[in-house]
């Protein structure tokens, strides 16, 4: 018969153990320690002994938003990778698929994230977006149709709006990287 | 039947009467069973721990106590509200507000006779080691997904294999609507949750494009308020979804938006339901997981039968139907697939010196390793900003990075998850 516990009573000698890193921590270190960024992408942490709180810039080298450098803020909760991590858009930038406020429509920061997803697939996933602008899935409706009547249109916009100009009368963040 | 050294009494022969039919036969169930006095005594003496006392843990605390266990122990951080009444048998009307630990141990307490229950109104965060060390076995009646990975990993990391005692089954049960599942969870033996994890269904969102622009259900609607409109409407300020104006604010928010696209549907409890994520509870359900529950939970104490091994999922959608299977561990999960390995090492000797080591340790075959301690990194192989940042902690020895009896988390690309190295310096 198995035995599942000694019938003693006591378990004095119970040594205590240190506190113990969560599954979300290790996951994180691993998502991080293997990431092999393009060199179009910088990340900073404000707190180095925080890996679950940190920024991503990315400088698109080619397509409408080539010369910007875009900063986005990663927020990790204690539930990854079952949740996905919570990521903004840190400047006021016109993009379709982009609000004002720093929301971002991508498949895989909500409805379509998998746990098998990493850090370095959204910041594929991120980068992919401002090399393709969706006109389908639109957040700021009139980027959206800016660029599905007239691309030309769009990219003097964009051109514009990087440079901290205005477009339909909203005014954007110069992000240009060398200012 | 009652000896002399046993502290078990002729009352308990009789109070536990039914239960003792059970354990004082020999071959019920479990050919090799001895009826042993011992055993009614651990059943009467073991702390058994319940954790929620909500629609499970009401039927799990009122299964226990009438099974024989005499010394219960009970953690819920939640109060009572008036729509848990339904099924939350321990409470009564006037009970609305108080802490359902304290309700449901008093209400145990007073009714069966012998049965102590003593509540914790706290986090089951709250605790230490120290504390779920003195318990034989942990049974979860949770409803979050949170808690129950933070118990299962707390009892995992407890466990020594070289100490039984450090030992405790966990018995998890869950339900949602009509379905539902119970399981038993040892360390070291069986899968555990979070080898599970991927067998949850993704909590629901919708695009964020959907809500923003092409509504077409109630729930876009309350999406969009929730998600959208109150960051713009009240800044910095954190939705309170137990707080009766923040969801009728929501709700307000969610109906005009509704009328604007002619959607129907948006109700005060749908907006409740989809803000915090509530799945309809069936107190059917609930007595049908919790008997399975303390069914394992008897067994288990007893010996006096098999115990379920390890998953059984119920649906009770078309009639009854029931599941069981192993269900199996994953190697690369997180909490039970790295076992901690003991190193010991010279702590005048340099992380480099131990990296290098640890390269070319033949058991670990690691090429790039990163290395933290409870989350806070050591060193990281990348990205660079960090790398530049942490490399001088290479050139540091040891001893100025780490303390004896430290839980070194390493990861690398060749390994499955992590390896968890618990350092001596010497």
């Amino acid at each position: 018969m198995i035995k599942i516990w000694s019938m003693k009573k006591d378990n004095a000698t119970v040594d205590k153990k240190k506190p113990k890193v969560s599954a979300a921590q290790i996951r994180v270190q691993k998502d991080l320690g293997e990431l092999d960024l393009p060199k179009t992408m910088k990340m900073t942490f404000p707190n180095p002994e925080d890996l679950l709180n940190f920024e991503l810039e990315i400088s698109p080298d080619e397509a409408f938003y080539a010369g910007g450098t875009f900063k986005f803020s990663f927020a990790v909760n204690g539930n990854y990778p079952h949740d996905p991590p919570k990521v903004k858009c840190l400047q006021k930038i016109y993009h379709p698929n982009i609000q004002a406020d720093g929301n971002i429509c991508l498949n895989i920061l909500r409805e379509d994230w998998k746990p098998v997803l990493t850090l370095n697939s959204v910041m594929v996933g991120l980068q992919y977006l401002l090399l393709e602008p969706n006109a389908d899935d639109p957040l700021n409706k009139e980027a959206a149709e800016d660029l599905r009547n007239n691309r030309r249109n769009f990219e003097s916009n964009v051109h514009k709006s990087i440079r901290g100009g205005s477009v339909n009368g909203v005014q954007y963040d110069n992000v240009m990287s060398h200012k | 039947m009652v000896d002399a050294q046993s502290t078990l009494t002729l009352d308990d022969s009789q109070r536990w009467a039914g239960v003792y039919k059970l354990l004082d036969r020999s071959s019920l169930i479990h050919p090799e069973f001895e009826p042993v006095d011992q055993i009614k005594e651990f059943i009467k003496e073991a702390k058994i721990l319940v954790i929620g006392a909500g629609g499970l843990g009401c039927e799990i605390l009122k299964n226990l106590a009438l099974s024989g266990f005499c010394n219960i122990h009970v953690i819920d951080m939640d109060t009572i509200d008036v729509s848990n009444l339904n099924r939350q048998f321990l409470f009564r009307r006037a009970d609305v507000g108080k802490p359902k630990a304290v309700t449901a141990a008093a209400f145990i307490n007073k009714r069966v006779q012998g049965v102590t229950v003593t509540p914790h109104y706290c986090k089951i965060q709250d605790k230490d080691e120290d504390f779920y060390q003195e318990f034989a076995l942990v049974i979860c009646g949770l409803d979050s997904i949170e808690a129950r990975r933070w118990m299962n990993a707390t009892l995992f990391g407890m466990f020594d294999p070289e100490n039984p005692d450090t030992m405790k089954p966990l018995i998890d049960g869950g339900t949602e609507g009509f379905k539902g599942q119970a399981r038993v969870i040892l360390p070291g033996n069986t899968s555990c949750y979070e080898c599970s994890m991927d067998m949850l269904s993704k909590p629901t969102g919708f695009p964020l494009c959907t809500i923003a622009n092409t509504p077409r259900l109630p729930e876009h609607c309350i999406e969009w308020a929730s998600v959208l409109e109150w960051p713009n409407k009240h800044g910095e300020r954190k939705m309170d979804t137990d707080d009766p104006k923040d969801i009728q604010w929501l709700y307000e928010t969610a109906l005009a938006r509704a009328k604007q696209y002619n959607i129907q549907g948006v109700t005060y409890s749908l907006t409740q339901g989809v803000v915090k994520n509530i799945i309809p509870a069936i107190a059917s359900t609930n007595a049908i997981i919790a008997a399975s529950c303390c069914n394992e939970a008897l067994k288990l104490a007893s010996t006096s039968a098999k115990y379920l091994n390890n998953y059984m999922m119920y649906s009770g959608n078309d009639s009854v139907y029931t599941y069981t299977f192993e269900h199996q561990r994953k190697d690369d999960c997180p909490v039970c697939g790295n076992a901690v390995s003991k190193m010991e090492f010279r702590g005048d000797k340099t992380l480099e010196e131990f990296m290098d080591f640890l390269k070319e340790k033949p058991d670990a075959q690691l090429k790039k390793p990163s290395f933290a301690i409870a989350g806070k990194p050591l060193y990281l192989q990348a990205p660079k900003s960090l790398e530049e940042a942490l490399r001088p902690n290479l050139l540091k020895p040891l001893k100025d990075l780490v303390s004896s009896g430290d839980q070194i988390t390493v990861t690398d690309s060749t390994l499955p998850f992590s390896l968890q190295v618990e350092i001596t310096l010497v």
